[in-house]
């Protein structure tokens, strides 16, 4: 038997049994929709995260005061509760071969008032000059703190976009005064806009001068964390090991045991990505049981089909079948069948993750992996639940199913 | 140009023996029109499985065109049955939901023949089986059960086999149309040459026939030329 008449064959009996052959096609599709649903969405937030993580700067050591508890993590640290951290900590640091810049950051929530009454809850970092240089930030409007205005105690502010829009509307911040914790600070400057990564809104922050942070807002001699930019990517395990051995002799503590933290933005974003490739495998495992459902499926419907076309079977073998063409028919068969479902399962499930990302605001990512993964995973399908049934067909003895009743 | 020598056919069921076919030995030659006769259980529907090539004997031989068909395999036996026989059974088995076309040109789709071949062989099938062109195209299952039975013989006729085989081809037709089924037998023989082996229970129908074998309980009682052969002739 030659292929092409195979195929013809195919279609002739899958149509003959319209409503049969599309519900077993629809156990197919929905199997497969979910799996590209479910992947594209993690696929889509662990991308997210990359980028925006990314955004925050590069080559970063980030040394956070006191010690991670294993098994916590970095998200659930609670930073900036040890005290550890000095300001001239950061002298030791610049000292070191491979360190491009240091940001000695200090952050604490504050009430600020702006105009007419406008107030919000936001986040103030006390930063110095290097904060934009190594943190990535940019600036839309103005300028950003100096280090004279660090030195001086300036009573001037940077406000993120969020923040400004938060205290100012519409209307031109710069030159305008707002008031933190009821002092008055000159706003100089709006940062450009940076979005959020998980619960951080780094957007709706504003930025004052370190010192001024510290002993006029907060009374603290100490800070919350330091970013360290290296120089670059090669050096980075080396200038961690530097800054723990300098560090700890400077904090007189056992460096195998110091009373920081060094986190790479590789170890936070390895951590996140963890994170959300076991919540994806555990979506895409949920939606792998409704693909073997779909599975078990075919197999049904094609023993069923079996039993129902014995006598078929009979025929064709009485006037001149092979067991080959018998088996390849009903094999054939269902992998058409798990195909199609593949293929409108793959326009389905794209059409939920874009429709996810469109509504939802959820950013999904349909990737071409997950669509030749979805394709192969349904022809495998067909063949290994179209096997039996279709070799119990090529098996049957033409006689008996020619008396088949 | 059929062969059998001494064929026994024993079926094994647990213990229990059944012997099917006890030391039959025939001849049918080319153009012979054959009634195989006998009641039910007589054993004549095991000896149209072997004369088919559904089945194998448990012992002798058996030679169909000089080839011994005894000892082949099932896909062997596939073969010889694309290519020398046509079987006309009693119930039809037309694939159903597909037309009249297509169900003659099923044996050739397994000969691999080339779609527009045969499409020409089975319209001449279709117009040596005298069934009418009108309904070519027509769904099997929206037959009646003459036509039915002409497509039938069409696909036994399309691959242009050695032998026809015909199981009670008229147990399901009400006499009048069942005898329009044995005109075109008839037809095929008389007139085309073809041979044609009849399976009956029913006297008065193997005597349509040119020579009838009578078989009871397994074995040849009877062979014999039909000297008050029956002809249909409504013309």
């Amino acid at each position: 038997m030659k292929f092409k008449d195979l195929f013809s064959e195919i279609f002739i009996s899958l149509l003959a049994n319209k409503v049969r052959s599309g519900l077993t096609i629809l156990g197919i599709v929905i199997g497969i929709a979910s799996v590209i649903a479910m992947v594209s969405i993690g696929q889509g937030a662990s991308n997210q995260i990359t980028k925006s993580i990314e955004g925050l700067g590069s080559n970063l050591l980030n040394i956070i005061p006191g010690t991670l508890r294993p098994g916590v993590g970095i998200v659930s640290s609670g930073r900036g509760s040890a005290q550890t951290l000095k300001n001239d900590d950061v002298e030791v640091i610049e000292k070191i071969d491979g360190v491009y810049r240091v940001s000695p950051e200090v952050s604490r929530r504050f009430q600020i008032i702006g105009i007419n009454g406008k107030n919000t809850n936001s986040t103030v970092f006390g930063v110095t000059e290097n904060y934009p240089i190594v943190r990535n930030l940019n600036i839309s409007s103005g300028v950003f703190i100096s280090e004279s205005q660090n030195r001086s105690l300036a009573r001037v502010a940077v406000l993120g976009p969020q923040a400004a829009y938060d205290l100012f509307g519409d209307e031109d911040p710069i030159g305008k005064v707002i008031k933190i914790n009821k002092i008055n600070f000159l706003v100089i400057g709006v940062a450009a806009p940076r979005g959020s990564v998980g619960f951080v809104n780094y957007d709706d922050i504003i930025y004052v001068p370190l010192l001024t942070m510290q002993k006029v807002l907060a009374g603290i001699d100490y800070l919350t964390v330091m970013a360290v930019k290296v120089e670059s990517k090669d050096l980075i395990n080396q200038v961690r090991d530097d800054i723990i051995y300098n560090l700890s002799i400077k904090h007189r503590v056992d460096p195998q045991n110091p009373d920081f933290t060094i986190a790479s933005q590789e170890d936070i974003l390895g951590t996140l990505n963890q994170v959300i490739a076991t919540f994806t495998i555990f979506l895409a495992s949920i939606a792998g049981i409704s693909l073997l459902v779909g599975g078990i499926g075919i197999m049904n419907m094609m023993l069923t089909s079996v039993t129902e076309r014995t006598r078929e079977i009979g025929l064709r073998k009485a006037i001149g079948a092979k067991e080959r063409d018998i088996s390849l028919q009903f094999l054939a068969e269902s992998v058409v069948l798990t195909l199609i479902g593949g293929i409108i399962g793959i326009i389905l499930g794209s059409l939920i993750a874009i429709s996810i990302s469109y509504f939802a605001g959820i950013s999904t990512s349909v990737s071409l992996f997950s669509i030749i993964l979805a394709f192969g995973v349904s022809t495998i399908i067909g063949i290994i639940f179209g096997y039996y049934p279709a070799r119990r067909a090529s098996k049957l003895n033409p006689i008996e199913a020619l008396r088949y009743e | 140009m059929i062969e059998l020598k001494n064929i026994w056919k024993i079926y094994k069921n647990d213990d229990l023996e059944t012997v099917a076919l006890k030391n039959i030995s025939l001849e049918i030659k080319e153009g012979e029109f054959v009634a195989i006769m006998g009641p039910s259980g007589s054993g004549k529907s095991t000896l149209m499985h072997i004369l088919g090539c559904l089945d194998t004997p448990t012992s002798g031989k058996y030679f169909l065109d000089g080839e011994d068909i005894s000892k082949m395999n099932d896909d062997e036996l596939a073969e010889i049955r694309n290519k020398k026989i046509g079987f006309v059974f009693q119930s039809f088995n037309l694939l159903p939901k597909t037309n009249v076309l297509r169900n003659v040109e099923l044996p050739l789709v397994y000969a691999g023949i080339s779609p527009k071949k045969r499409q020409e062989r089975a319209k001449e099938a279709l117009n040596l089986a005298a069934f009418p062109n009108k309904f070519w195209y027509h769904f099997s299952n929206q037959l009646s059960g003459g036509m039915m039975q002409r497509v039938a013989i069409a696909r036994a006729l399309v691959n242009d086999p050695k032998i026809i085989l015909a199981d009670e081809p008229t147990g399901n037709l009400d006499t009048k149309t069942g005898e329009i089924v044995l005109e075109t037998f008839q037809n095929l023989h008389d007139k085309h040459g073809r041979t044609i082996i009849l399976i009956t229970h029913e006297p008065y129908i193997a005597e349509y026939a040119q020579r009838i074998i009578k078989i009871k309980d397994g074995e040849l009682i009877d062979d014999f030329k039909n000297n008050n052969r029956r002809i249909i002739n409504n013309k």
